[in-house]
């Protein structure tokens, strides 16, 4: 961000230990990363539009741990603070996104065609569904970092691009300086509007500098496809709808993601893409496709069975309360979305919801009829990539063992028969 | 990168501010200023950032900016020099302060009723020479400041002798006697504070001191490098000035000789985090009874020209409960330590007359002063 002691010209005079932060209670996966050494190594760097280092990391040493979640205490503050910082951001990287490595390519699958099914997910337990996303415009830095005139362009070329939209997407943009009350009483009741961020992991990175000057929320007349502007991101694009019908909410996403992408590209601004991080975001847990789809669910007696973590865990799928990621879930209603976001495609990580959901309801009709669930408990689901290595792995060991075992026991009996 | 954008589209929209920042800040200055920063790096967004992101305050005008260091005054003097003489009622870019810390010339104070005046405090603050502020130091800055601190306090004795207490190491014991004293600064809350970075890397270096008597306390790298505090029950005003004058006089020493003096200038006095503060640092104040008089219309008029301020008793950003205020003056630049403590002893005394007076149903119109 730019103030306070990221641009400090005299920290340098400053030894190492006496600058690395006291990271002793602390439990992020920037904590968990960064040591002195690399810290050593990193404190001199900027990149070109000057963020360091101690910006990165500031959101993590100012909050130690999160109750529910385990967060991952750094940001980047523009496209090149994943190359400059690779040291500390590959590990950290590849800690939350399940091993995934420097070297490893990321697909991106936006055709929804692709999805199997998931047009019929029992509305009796599935409230609602929604998709969403975020977006980077190449060319200016990112919200922990970017000044009042980035800030102020972004809004300029998104307002435009999301104005020419007709059809399903024809919609109004709200700015949030001058919305009017009527207006705001109408986002809240539609579940649409953000609101200055609270959460001292979004303050901490500089991410409401300036509010609301250039924030904004955009939606189409029918309220089912909606854009946030400047918020953590450039652009959160969501696509929600009441009940169960992912299939129907992930085709709109789609179109409408590609729609709006096809009208940055044009002005020369497309999204920050590339085929190592995918679409870059302002945090690193959310690289990749930068896709949480998911559905608010009741599940009442599958969330209090003692099996309910692991079978999230093997789904590959995650829980949170209905108000979003910091809180907790209320009345036995679940948020239930993809854990992923990196190494594998959107199509794919939808698909693992729409499979999943659809088991776990399953399962808690079979509870309310008081029958057991052990035969439906699923096998882990892997990443796609690593369930190839995974198998590689196991059969060349097997075969290895299997092939010494055979040798030595063939040895030992010849020189028994020897000795007879 | 913010540069490359021409100054209209970088300004800041102020049009719902109330602050002093945003009535002195225009998009002239703004452009004039943008591109400046002090040898320390900080610049004219970091100084107004605090002031941008908090448009006003219902209790109290706030100042909407802050200083990284001892040269943002000097670079940023277009800006601060018509924010302080609005703050500091006329003060000018040629005035000169006076700093007075000779206990001996406060008449009287010895003598504020204690059925009215619970509490009796004196504070400033102090910035050590060499090192960045608050909201612009680095974690290596801020620990020095915290050792030299701890260094310096250490070797003071008599009635001063006392003991440190970081945040960090703090036992669940000793945070629990701090809160019962009244003692323990907890992690700002206020958004004030923490958009201009004063949070940062909390509770790194942060720290308390006061001595075995628990009449005399140190903070140590919380809004200021150091903020000093006397204090006792009941209303010896006196009393708590000599010994904050003492332990300051003697502590300024400690500092000098480790090489570090105070940032102090024969302009703006002792030169502090918040422009506000500037000059003495100095809030001297009473937690006193007054609900009648509280109640008269002619309250505030009075206080103003007493050249007083009240607040509640939780501090700044707080209402008076039950009655009870918080008095102190309302100066920091421009009248000397023992002038302002002389406003607080002569104005409560008053106050707590008028007081008495309306208990008895008698008249004050006699009482009322002039404006000092």
């Amino acid at each position: 961000m730019p103030f306070g002691n990221t641009h400090n010209n005299f920290k340098l005079n400053y030894k190492v230990e006496e600058e690395y932060p006291n990271l002793s209670k602390h439990n992020n996966h920037m904590a968990k990363v960064l040591t002195k050494e690399i810290y050593g190594k990193l404190r001199d760097k900027q990149t070109p539009s000057g963020y360091t280092l101690d910006d990165v990391i500031q959101t993590g040493v100012d909050n130690p741990g999160h109750p529910f979640i385990m967060t991952v205490g750094c940001v980047a503050g523009d496209e090149e603070s994943y190359e400059v910082f690779k040291d500390l951001l590959d590990p950290i990287i590849s800690d939350r996104h399940g091993g995934y490595k420097p070297t490893d390519k990321h697909k991106t699958d936006l055709n929804f065609e692709n999805l199997k099914g998931g047009d019929d997910l029992d509305p009796n337990y599935v409230l609602s569904s929604r998709v969403r996303t975020g977006r980077s415009i190449k060319g200016f830095t990112l919200p922990p970092h970017n000044s009042r005139g980035e800030r102020r362009l972004i809004e300029k070329l998104s307002v435009e691009a999301l104005t020419s939209l007709d059809g399903e997407f024809k919609g109004k943009y709200y700015p949030l300086k001058s919305m009017t009350d009527a207006e705001q009483e109408q986002l809240i009741n539609d579940h649409f509007l953000f609101d200055k961020p609270v959460s001292p992991l979004l303050t901490c990175a500089g991410m409401a500098r300036d509010w609301p000057d250039a924030r904004g929320i955009w939606h189409n007349d029918n309220k089912t496809f909606l854009v946030w502007v400047n918020e953590e991101d450039h652009l959160r694009v969501i696509s929600m709808q009441q009940g169960g019908n992912m299939r129907e909410v992930f085709r709109r996403f789609c179109v409408g993601l590609q729609k709006i992408e096809e009208i940055f590209k044009k002005h020369n601004h497309g999204f920050m893409w590339n085929e190592h991080l995918g679409f870059i975001l302002t945090c690193p847990s959310n690289l990749g496709t930068g896709l949480r789809g998911g559905v608010h669910v009741k599940l009442p007696k599958l969330s209090t069975h003692a099996k309910f973590e692991e079978i999230l865990t093997r789904l590959r799928l995650q829980k949170r309360g209905t108000g979003g990621v910091d809180t907790a879930s209320v009345g036995g209603v679940f948020d239930i979305s993809n854990a992923d976001r990196l190494g594998s495609s959107e199509v794919y990580q939808v698909q693992l919801v729409v499979d999943g959901v659809k088991l776990m309801v399953e399962m808690e009709k079979k509870l309310e009829k008081g029958e057991s669930i052990d035969s439906m408990i699923p096998s882990q689901k892997i990443l796609f990539l690593s369930f190839i290595l995974f198998h590689v792995l196991l059969c060349w060991l097997v075969t290895s063992w299997a092939y010494l075992a055979d040798v030595s026991i063939t040895y030992f009996l010849l020189k028994k028969s020897n000795n007879n | 990168m913010k540069m490359k954008f021409s100054s209209d589209k970088e300004y800041p929209d102020l049009s719902k501010h109330n602050n002093h920042m945003a009535k002195v800040l225009t998009q002239a200055m703004y452009e004039k200023l943008r591109s400046k920063q002090t040898p320390s790096g900080f610049t004219l967004d970091d100084v107004i950032q605090t002031g941008v992101d908090n448009p006003g305050h219902p209790f109290i005008m706030t100042v909407g900016c802050v200083a990284g260091d001892e040269e943002t005054y000097e670079v940023f003097k277009e800006l601060l020099d018509p924010v302080i003489e609005d703050r500091h009622g006329g003060y000018k870019p040629s005035d000169k302060h006076k700093t007075d810390l000779n206990s001996d010339n406060l008449k009287g104070g010895d003598d504020l009723d204690p059925k009215y005046v619970l509490s009796t405090r004196v504070r400033t603050g102090r910035s050590v020479r060499g090192f960045c502020l608050p909201p612009h130091c680095s974690r290596g800055e801020r620990r020095a400041v915290e050792e030299l601190s701890i260094e310096a306090l250490a070797s003071l004795s008599g009635d001063l002798k006392g003991k440190y207490y970081a945040l960090k190491d703090m036992t669940e014991a000793e945070q629990q006697q701090l809160i019962d004293d009244h003692f323990l600064f907890d992690k700002p809350v206020s958004p004030l504070l923490l958009s201009a970075g004063m949070g940062r890397d909390w509770p790194d270096a942060r720290g308390i001191w006061h001595n075995d008597n628990k009449t005399f306390l140190v903070w140590v790298n919380e809004e200021d490098h150091l903020r000093v505090i006397s204090m006792e029950k009941g209303g010896n005003m006196k009393e708590v000035f000599k010994r904050f004058c003492n332990g300051l006089t003697k502590i300024e020493e400690l500092f000098k000789e480790r090489k570090h003096p105070f940032m102090w200038n024969e302009h703006l006095g002792y030169v502090l985090t918040c422009p506000s503060n500037l000059g003495t640092g100095l809030r001297a104040g009473v937690h006193v009874k007054l609900p009648k008089i509280s109640k008269n219309e002619e309250f505030e008029d009075i206080l103003k020209k007493l050249r007083l301020q009240k607040r509640g008793t939780g501090g700044v950003d707080t209402a008076a409960e039950g009655g009870i205020f918080d008095i102190s003056n309302a100066d920091r630049l421009g009248f000397s330590e023992v002038e302002l403590v002389q406003m607080v002893v002569d104005g409560v005394k008053l106050l707590v007359e008028m007081e008495k007076r309306l208990e008895k149903n008698k008249s004050i119109k006699d009482l009322i002063p002039a404006q000092k």
